[in-house]
């Protein structure tokens, strides 16, 4: 029974003019608690001591890392919604997907700038084709990718299923991201945070890199859901201009 | 500070492609909004508010 009811909410939630009303109450919350976050989270990230031998440019980290994570968590969102779309044609799902793509495209080119600033006094050279970089401006290209066939077709339901497959087949990429640097040799650190046997970073470093982390997240979803609802609002109208359009000649 | 040339461009151009992302994401919104206020103005409703602006009126 109470799986019964569980799936009755979650269904609830998938119907368009409910996720609406669901995203006027959050979103005025959501976006509150995402500036309180970032103010926090950017007084710590000043505030914290330099690193021992990065010195100060430690502070690049607390905005590309989180923006890097991102790119790849968004990615991982649109693969999601992909399923929705091929498996459960449901077309909010297909509102998901092509909603977050510009987001998605907009941090993977955060991560990409900054990384590059930061490897400049640290590496002594902007760009290195090595794993790492070359597999993260892969997935800044299949962003911009998706969203120009999405804007390619004028029929949205068809964009949706052509896209939800390139997303599909695309998602090969984020393992290697998050590997290619135990797999090959590269320029860029190994992992230090997320590792199976517990973060190597210092606290010092940690807790604005974490807050950072949620605030970023949080800005995520936050426009996420702002982007689904303009889409949904879209969609809507270019309906109701069909419509209209259809009377119209029918009456003449 | 050392090296702030490479922390505050960072920082900056981080700003800006956010600031920008929420500027485009409110002002599609605004621009939504209004489209469908005019659809209302002239008229041209959705089938299922058209449906229930009826009932009241029944």
């Amino acid at each position: 029974m109470t799986e019964s009811l569980a799936i009755t909410k979650f269904s609830d939630l998938a119907n368009p003019t409910r996720f609406l009303a669901l995203a006027a109450r959050l979103l005025p919350w959501m976006a509150g608690l995402c500036c309180l976050l970032f103010a926090i989270g950017l007084y710590l990230a000043f505030t914290t001591e330099g690193d021992y031998q990065q010195g100060d440019t430690v502070r690049i980290m607390y905005i590309h890392v989180p923006a890097a994570w991102l790119s790849m968590m968004c990615y991982s969102v649109m693969a999601l919604s992909a399923i929705g779309t091929l498996v459960w044609r449901h077309p909010l799902a297909d509102v998901s997907h092509k909603a977050a793509a510009p987001l998605g495209a907009a941090f993977t080119l955060i991560a990409l700038i900054t990384g590059s600033l930061w490897g400049k006094p640290m590496w002594g050279t902007w760009w290195v084709w090595d794993a790492r970089l070359t597999s993260v401006f892969i997935l800044f290209l299949m962003y911009l990718g998706i969203i120009a066939l999405n804007r390619a077709m004028d029929d949205p339901s068809k964009a949706a299923r052509v896209s939800a497959v390139l997303i599909l087949i695309g998602f090969v990429n984020i393992p290697i991201i998050k590997f290619s640097v135990d797999w090959w040799n590269t320029l860029h650190q190994p992992a230090s945070v997320i590792r199976m046997d517990g973060p190597t970073i210092d606290g010092e470093f940690l807790r604005p890199l974490l807050i950072m982390a949620i605030a970023y997240t949080l800005l995520f979803f936050t426009l996420h859901m702002m982007a689904m609802r303009n889409e949904i609002w879209r969609r809507r109208i270019a309906t109701q201009r069909r419509m209209a359009a259809r009377t119209a000649s029918r009456e003449v | 500070m050392s090296h702030a040339f490479y922390i505050y461009t960072s920082y900056g151009v981080t700003a800006l492609i956010t600031f920008s992302l929420i500027a485009w994401t409110v002002l599609d919104g605004r621009a939504r909004r209004r489209e469908m206020a005019e659809l209302e103005a002239a008229g041209i409703r959705r089938r299922s508010s058209v449906s229930a602006h009826e009932g009241k009126q029944a």
